[in-house]
């Protein structure tokens, strides 16, 4: 099938704001978006910018604006689409060409988050053992790649980009909710500040918007109820760990 | 975790400075949004549909409400009309200083319209609240 693609093109050191272009390409209606972006970059305009890497919806770096919506081009198919693609970079990331963003204002505030696991105590001969049901208590926000879907799908990032943004928030919950953490204390103080969970206005776009179906709102809630109530919920609520 | 809180704030920092740390304010600020919504919303529709249908649109003069609150009701409406002040005037002042904290990000216009803001709601609640405990009944109205 034919379809039209438009592409929202920037180069900023020849032009002086974003346009559109439109490209048109044969596709398989079971092509993902990013094979027909290849089939531009590759056969028709090898200007075209673009970042993707595994191609299989997992390293997170191919989320766009597709059609008004942030998903990952290499996981929405041509036929979910019609027949006229409109492509645009993520919202409120510095555009450093085409659809590749600046992700490292991005990155910062997952770092902030202490998104790694925190243990003081002597690592045991074998491994930290945990119930299935411990597990299972941030199963939901271990399926996080990074892509930034849910945060530049968000209103309170754009209005304030200094909100910590819900990919940061999920990062911190897939650690604040697990029974082997000790730093659960320090990373809610780190969402208590007014940059954290309380700028969030539940408009669940962030919901919508992830290509790993992650509740993010519900993630979000859960550590405010933490922040409320003093306590993560779980059988231990001291810092002891198994 | 970090070698120095200003390690920190390099890290989580976007665009422009990092505001200081709010201790439990914000916590406190979102948490009463949840319970003044909830409280809200029996104490406002209890309102319209007293005003509305037990009082009737065309009843509401200045008359009904000095009855209201001279009557032998008196104090319950006193404590309900402040009560239906504090919570509604707080609430939607609260939810306007966030919207100034999201969209306006200059510290010198952030912090001008949020003492605006303060200065407003002091002045708002502290007339009203003078009506409510001070109100007496006019001597024409006492005295048919």
């Amino acid at each position: 099938m034919e379809v039209r693609i438009r592409i929202q093109r920037y180069n900023p050191e020849v032009d002086e704001k974003p346009h559109w272009e439109e490209y048109t390409v044969e596709v398989e209606p079971t092509d993902r978006v990013i094979d027909a972006l290849h089939q531009i970059k590759w056969f028709q305009d090898g200007t075209l910018a673009v970042r993707r890497s595994c191609l299989h919806g997992i390293c997170g770096s191919d989320a766009l604006v597709i059609n008004g919506r942030n998903r990952l081009a290499c996981k929405t198919l041509v036929r979910d689409l019609g027949k006229v693609i409109t492509v645009a970079p993520l919202r409120g990331f510095r555009v450093i060409k085409d659809l590749v963003v600046d992700m490292e204002p991005f990155f910062r505030k997952f770092r902030s988050v202490m998104p790694y696991l925190v243990n003081d105590e002597r690592p045991p001969a074998h491994e930290r053992l945990q119930s299935p049901e411990e597990r299972a208590r941030f199963d939901d926000t271990t399926k996080c790649i990074l892509c930034a879907a849910c945060t530049t799908a968000c209103p309170s990032f754009w209005a304030d980009s200094r909100y910590v943004g819900p990919a940061a928030i999920v990062q911190a919950h897939r650690f604040i909710f697990d029974s082997r953490d000790q730093a659960w204390r320090e990373r809610l103080q780190i969402l208590n500040e007014n940059t954290g969970v309380w700028r969030c206005r539940n408009v669940f776009n962030c919901v919508e918007a992830c290509p790993r179906d992650i509740n993010v709102n519900k993630a979000i809630a859960e550590v405010r109820q933490a922040l409320i109530t003093g306590s993560r919920g779980l059988p231990l609520e001291d810092d002891e760990v198994h | 975790m970090y070698p120095s809180e200003t390690a920190r704030e390099a890290e989580v920092g976007g665009v422009g400075a990092r505001p200081r740390p709010q201790g439990g304010f914000e916590l406190w600020s979102w948490y009463f949004m949840r319970v003044s919504g909830v409280v809200l919303l029996f104490l406002a529709v209890f309102h319209l549909l007293w005003m509305h249908w037990v009082i009737g649109l065309s009843n509401i003069t200045f008359d009904t409400i000095v009855e209201r609150w001279t009557g032998p009701l008196g104090p319950f409406w006193r404590v309900y009309d402040l009560a239906l002040l504090v919570f509604a005037l707080t609430h939607g002042m609260n939810g306007a200083r966030w919207v100034i904290n999201d969209y306006v990000h200059r510290r010198g216009w952030n912090l001008t319209l949020k003492t605006a803001l303060g200065v407003l709601y002091a002045l708002l609640m502290l007339m009203g609240a003078y009506v409510i405990f001070t109100f007496q009944a006019p001597s024409a109205l006492v005295t048919p």
